[in-house]
């Protein structure tokens, strides 16, 4: 098994995300993340999707999911041919005395403060899976009073766009 | 957005006209002349809409939330059958749908009325068969209150239906209309579920057509790879035990004629699965019969051993392949199916090809007509011995039970022999159903009727009961169990009232009969829970129960008396009738490949292994 990433771009419309996400569940694939939001074309939204799974399960997914009427188009992102992001915001109990030291990570993972309390900061930081990990890592000694992370986001890398043949052939029509 | 409006319309000109592409969508674009923005009800733009389509009938039951429907429906030049279950008017639509090639119809209301439609839309689903299924449902205000009769059928189907859509506004209903019959008639047809919010069909809508289908995800294949073509007809005249495998995409793609040109310039043998039987003339002398777990030895014999498998329209189901671990070992495997989803799904697939199955089977005889012409033929002579021998000694056939009994296979057998090859035939789920695929010679496509994937008990007489409507000259037959007929059974009432004179063979064994062959064969013969009770109580009395449904019940106990009841029940056209064929209840259906083992352990009787000439099995 091996994690992929798919981009899955979809008619902006009621349902459709509950759609992709129950096919995946009827066909035995457990979503390891998931992320959706609108394009740049406000009636096509991108779904990605990161899943654990071996080359051919996967591509019997991805036809199906092809088969759902409101996905337009599904792009599998490489890791070495995309940017993959994923958003984390932590609270981290950090007085007087472990202040300092926090920063001093905070500033290492070139992450930010975004909210201070007397006895807390919190902290937010963006990057790929393993970055984000790393940083818990660090933050982990000073005690994590509550974290929240985003589904991870991928774009590929270079000038050619993936939403660009779909919104063309929408356009001429 | 994509606006696909004349290569669809194109389209479903073409199937109107009986091309392939799988739209057998009559929407009869003549038919209907065009509108500009009139006002009307939801209700109104709705009947309109499948006046516009060419329907011809809708089966179903009004109900709260549907009632506002029902208002314009009563003037309507579309046929209503009101049925008495909801079941009853899904599976009347998939009969219907599958005896004509058209979309069929049900409705019903919120609630309660939807959920009864899930069977039927599930029995759709896995049979590929285009019907489009109308819900009433609570005011949209009201959705998500937990309303009165409130179900969400939309959230409830999404995993059974090729589509489906809640209506939010009047003003759509023409265009998701549209939409969903060419959904559920293209392509892989299937069945597409349209709810409608009571106070949409009861405000305003602004009614246009023909609208402009909004499909830009929708976009299915219907010509095939030229390149994938040459490839396919390069191993079909260089394999020395190839052989086709059809499945039911032949029979919705119209093929059947193409079929039969390609089988005849290959010779190679064919073998038509449940879904397909008829897609291929049974008395043709290239045909092996039905494979799987209760097909022939010879048809099971030449997957296993075949060096190439011409998959069409087939999906490799576990009914057809066994152990898939063990199947067909030394086959290379061409797999056209419009669907791109089947190709590999459960066996990879050498050559894929995605495509309608005529156009397929269609360029496939050109391009192995080029092989031909080059001096590329391949020798079936050593096969088709082999498989001619098997055949001769393996015919299907049955014991007369020991106990003096009636045996069911004859009943089943004479039916199909006195009502002919242009009958149609209706069978519920289990021993009756693989008896009349295994015992009535099909010879036309789209004769032989049954739920296959999901294997619903009670599909018969309402199934019957659609087909009938949409083939009103031709003689249909209902085969069915007891068990299945205790079902859904009171559609006979509506077939008495609304003129549809269907034929029910009740293959009455008193028993759950497929359940207890299995008890019989794997749970030492411990007959848990499958006994009926119709034969040792006579409950219920089939004749008088077909009486009181407006019926002629007619009753046949012994093989001296079966060819004048049929002969009886074939006299009959102004009347449904039912007959109580009383059969031993010990019978069983062979050959048999047991569940989850290899085509390899097929048991022609029980305890019979065929001996295979050189026992490479």
């Amino acid at each position: 098994m091996s994690r992929h990433t798919l981009s899955v771009l979809v008619e902006n419309k009621p349902g459709v995300l509950a759609r992709v996400a129950q096919l995946f569940s009827r066909r035995g694939f457990n979503i390891d993340s998931l992320a959706v939001g609108e394009t740049e074309h406000p009636e096509v939204s991108r779904i990605t999707i990161v899943v654990n799974a071996d080359q051919s399960p996967l591509e019997q997914v991805t036809k199906q999911l092809n088969k759902l009427v409101n996905v337009l188009k599904i792009v599998e992102l490489e890791a070495g041919t995309s940017v993959q992001r994923e958003l984390l915001l932590v609270k981290v109990r950090a007085d007087r005395a472990a202040r300092s030291q926090v920063l001093e990570t905070v500033s290492l993972f070139r992450a930010r403060v975004v909210d201070v309390a007397p006895d807390t900061l919190t902290i937010e930081a963006t990057g790929t899976a393993d970055k984000l990990d790393a940083l818990l890592r660090d933050l982990e000694p000073y005690g994590i009073k509550e974290m929240v992370q985003s589904g991870m986001v991928a774009i590929g890398r270079g000038s050619r766009s993936i939403t660009g043949p779909v919104l063309r052939t929408a356009a001429a029509a | 957005m994509t606006r696909p409006t004349p290569e669809t319309l194109a389209h479903r000109a073409a199937a109107a006209a009986g091309t392939p592409g799988g739209a057998r969508v009559d929407t009869s674009a003549g038919k209907a002349r065009t509108v500009v923005d009139e006002s009307m009800t939801g209700a109104a733009a709705l009947v309109r809409s499948l006046e516009a389509l060419g329907v011809e009938v809708v089966f179903g039951i009004p109900g709260g939330a549907i009632l506002p429907a029902y208002d314009p429906l009563f003037d309507s030049s579309v046929r209503h059958i009101l049925v008495r279950h909801e079941q009853g008017a899904g599976h009347a639509a998939t009969g219907y749908a599958q005896a004509t090639g058209r979309v069929g119809v049900c409705m019903a209301t919120s609630g309660p009325g939807a959920t009864n439609l899930v069977t039927p839309i599930a029995d759709a689903y896995m049979d590929s068969v285009g019907i489009v299924a109308i819900t009433g449902q609570v005011p949209r205000g009201a959705i998500g209150t937990d309303a009165f009769q409130e179900a969400d059928i939309a959230g409830i189907t999404v995993p059974i239906t090729k589509h489906n859509y809640l209506v939010q506004s009047g003003d759509e209903l023409p265009r998701i209309l549209a939409e969903a019959f060419h959904l559920a008639g293209t392509g892989r047809p299937g069945p597409v579920l349209v709810d409608i919010p009571k106070d949409v069909l009861q405000g305003a809508a602004r009614f246009s057509w023909p609208p402009t289908l909004d499909l830009p995800g929708y976009r299915p294949t219907l010509h095939p790879h030229g390149k994938q073509i040459r490839e396919a007809a390069r191993l079909m005249v260089t394999a020395r035990r190839p052989v086709l495998y059809v499945g039911g995409g032949v029979l919705k793609a119209g093929a059947s004629a193409a079929l039969r040109q390609l089988a005849e310039l290959t010779g190679i043998p064919v073998l038509t699965t449940l879904m397909a039987r008829g897609a291929f003339p049974d008395s043709h002398p290239q045909h092996l019969g039905m494979p799987g777990m209760h097909g022939t030895v010879s048809a099971v014999y030449a997957l296993q051993k075949s060096d190439l498998i011409i998959a069409l329209g087939a999906r490799f189901d576990d009914r057809v392949t066994g152990k898939l671990d063990s199947f067909a070992p030394n086959a290379a495997v061409i797999h056209a199916d419009i669907d791109p989803a089947e190709i590999g799904k459960n066996r990879a697939a050498d050559v894929p090809i995605v495509g309608d199955a005529r156009f397929v089977i269609e360029e496939l005889v050109t391009a192995v007509a080029g092989e031909h012409a080059a001096g590329h033929r391949a020798d079936l002579t050593e096969w088709w011995r082999t498989l001619n021998e098997l055949l001769d000694r393996y015919p299907l056939g049955w014991e007369e039970p020991p106990d003096g009994t009636l045996a069911p296979q004859y009943v089943i057998k004479r039916i199909g022999e006195i009502a002919g090859p242009s009958a149609l035939y209706v069978a519920g789920v289990g021993q009756h159903q693989m008896w009349a695929s295994q015992f009535v010679s099909y010879e036309n496509p789209c004769t032989w009727l049954n739920s296959g994937g999901l294997g619903t008990m009670g599909y018969a007489v309402p199934a019957a009961m659609g087909a009938k409507v949409g083939q009103p000259d031709k003689t249909v037959w209902a085969i069915d169990g007891d068990g299945c007929f205790q079902m859904t059974n009171q559609e006979l009432a509506t077939c008495a009232l609304e003129n549809i004179p269907i034929k029910v063979a009740v293959i009455n064994n008193g028993n759950l009969g497929m359940v207890r062959q299995w008890q019989t064969l794997f749970y030492n013969e411990r007959y848990s829970n499958t006994d009926l009770g119709t034969h040792k109580h006579r409950v219920p009395d089939f004749v008088k129960l077909a009486e009181a449904l407006g019926c002629i019940g007619l009753r046949c106990e012994n093989a001296g008396d079966v060819d004048k009841t049929i002969e009886a029940a074939m006299a009959i056209d102004d009347a449904p009738v039912v007959v109580d064929f009383v059969v031993g209840k010990d019978a069983m259906v062979w050959p048999m490949v047991a569940a989850g083992t290899s085509n390899d352990e097929i048991m022609f009787a029980r305890g019979m292994r065929p001996a295979f000439e050189e026992d490479e099995l």
